[in-house]
């Protein structure tokens, strides 16, 4: 049986564009059930909004399962809320009590521009993606399954890193605003496998200096990892400093000649 | 990932690359933030190497005044005649001056840059989950470690403030005299507003080395699943021995231990 939640008072952050000055807004929620999702309970308060001739607050999501990375919300000072290892949409309405006050403010970064009230436009993230998270593979037929030998250990932690759903959460939970996990968990995934051996060092030498474009940087306090709803480790953002070292020293002669 | 508000940023295009800038290499790696904070973790190593001997160096002071005085000496004297005196213990301060100047910098750089990564806080207070004292102090901390480092050596470096610097002393069965520090150390805490500064000043560095040798780890790279809990604990280790050593001695001339 479901429970209800009574008296729940929502501080909203509403902002007309990238430019505009935004301002938090008080509503109510009378009464709500305990299995609700958070995005369920915005939903039911854009409903009420929009019946009142208001305008519905703006914000991201689209699976609601936790695999696409779009919802985006910054709940009571944490990202993503605060259950560990989960993200917004897989929040639900009993992690609350009667009578609580939710803030709800939007990821902030000057590489994530606020578009609308809670949404931000991370593209920032597809620029440090397109400048060395991929790998050069020959095209034609499907290959084999198995045809390059993986050990499994090796599998398992490129997996571990490959989870990161690009939400932005380690960005906006960092007190820097940096954005080594996310980059990190995109170099791990492919520096790990055979696969991504040959642009191993120019990827992770692009994607650095990309990152630095846009974003602040590492003071391993750890708030990413806390933060992430895929719980990936900052060892991830150790093998990419590491990695990024033997970039600009060992390989500095071959990358050189090209 | 999210929709695309129109930028400065031009479309997707695929190849972010850009042309490689030729730098020289140093300035090259220290041009990115990563390799700044290789920059702040071999100059961090450096001055805990300095804190660390000189901590132990100066536990001569439990041995007494001929003790100190002559390892002061030794210090002046090093790779004497080889060298002239005092050339080396120069070499070394240059040495460390350099590294502190590079922390500094690169303290200063990546703090603008987290700056401008962030321009609007939150408004709605954030909910730390494992950033600690420590880590989010740093740059306080620093900043009381460098203005203590000041005071420091205008009082027992070039006795600015402190008037016994200087004096020689002649110890018997040696041929000539040699700087009586030991003095110089006892008349300086026996104000009781410096030797707190000191243990102030000294707390703040251990709460600093309590965040920053923990966090070289991960600026270098050394990330082994089968050392990792020792990174920790080496870090705490470390600050509490320096903590503990450079605090008893203000504390022992208070309490009228050496005198
Ligand atoms: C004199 C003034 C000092 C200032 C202003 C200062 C400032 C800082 C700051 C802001 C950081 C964090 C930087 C970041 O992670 O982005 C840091 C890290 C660090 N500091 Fe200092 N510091 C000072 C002195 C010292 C001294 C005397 C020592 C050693 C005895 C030291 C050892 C370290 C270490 C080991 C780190 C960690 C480096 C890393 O994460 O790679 N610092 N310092
Ligand atoms: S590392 Fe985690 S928090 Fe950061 S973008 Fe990926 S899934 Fe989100
Ligand atoms: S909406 Fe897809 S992860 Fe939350």
């Amino acid at each position: 049986m479901s429970n209800t939640i009574k008296n729940i008072t929502l501080k909203i952050w509403r902002q007309d564009g990238p430019a505009a000055k935004g301002h938090f807004e008080t509503h109510k929620i009378d009464e709500i059930t305990d299995e609700a999702s958070f995005l369920e309970m915005l939903d039911i308060l854009n409903d009420r909004l929009v019946t009142d001739g208001k305008e519905a607050v703006v914000f991201d999501h689209d699976c609601r399962e936790g695999i696409c990375g779009t919802c985006s919300l910054m709940i009571d000072g944490q990202a993503h809320g605060p259950q560990r290892g989960t993200a917004t949409c897989q929040l639900h309405m009993r992690k609350f009590n009667d009578g609580d006050s939710i803030t709800i403010e939007p990821w902030r970064a000057s590489a994530f521009p606020i578009i609308k009230d809670l949404m931000v436009d991370r593209s920032a993230f597809d620029r440090i993606i397109e400048s060395g998270g991929y790998i050069t593979a020959e095209t034609g037929g499907a290959p084999d399954a198995n045809l390059i030998p993986i050990p499994k250990p090796i599998a398992d932690a490129a997996m571990d890193s490959a989870e990161c759903i690009g939400c932005g959460a380690c960005v906006a939970a960092c007190p820097n605003g940096a954005a080594n996990l996310f980059t990190a968990a995109k170099v791990a995934h492919l520096n790990r496998l055979p696969q991504g051996q040959a642009e191993r060092y120019s990827r992770v030498e692009s994607m650095v200096e990309t990152m630095d474009d846009y974003f602040g940087s590492c003071t391993n306090h750890g708030e990413c990892e806390a933060a992430c709803p895929k719980e990936i480790s900052i060892d991830v953002i150790a093998l990419m400093h590491k990695d990024y070292r033997k970039a600009k020293f060992s390989n500095r002669k071959d990358l050189a000649r090209s | 990932m999210a929709q695309v508000v129109a930028s400065h940023r031009g479309p997707v295009t695929g190849t972010a690359n850009k042309a490689k800038k030729r730098r020289p290499f140093l300035l090259d790696l220290y041009s990115t933030a990563v390799g700044k904070k290789y920059a702040m973790g071999i100059s961090g190593i450096a001055m805990m190497g300095f804190v660390l001997f000189h901590m132990i160096g100066n536990l001569k002071m439990y041995a007494g005044a001929a003790d100190l005085d002559h390892y002061a000496h030794f210090l002046q004297t090093l790779l004497y005649p080889l060298a002239p005196k005092g050339v080396v213990l120069w070499i070394l301060r240059g040495g460390l001056v350099a590294m502190l100047f590079l922390h500094l910098h690169a303290a200063w750089s990546l703090t603008m840059l987290n700056r401008k990564a962030r321009p609007v806080k939150y408004q709605s207070a954030r909910d730390y989950q494992i950033a600690n004292f420590a880590s989010r102090t740093m740059r306080l901390s620093g900043l009381v470690i460098l203005a203590f480092l000041v005071w420091h050596l205008l009082d027992l470096t070039f006795g600015v403030v402190n008037s016994e610097v200087g004096n020689k002393v002649l110890y018997p069965g040696d041929t000539e005299e040699v700087k009586a520090v030991y003095v110089s150390v006892i008349a300086s805490f026996e104000r009781v507003p410096v030797a707190l500064f000191y243990i102030v000043a000294n707390i703040l560095l251990g709460i600093h080395l309590f965040h920053g040798a923990w966090s070289i780890f991960q600026s270098f790279g050394w990330n082994n699943p089968r050392f990792n809990k020792w990174r920790r604990a080496f870090a705490t280790g470390f600050a509490a021995v320096v903590v503990v050593g450079n605090v008893s001695f203000p504390i022992a001339v208070m309490a009228g231990v050496i005198s």
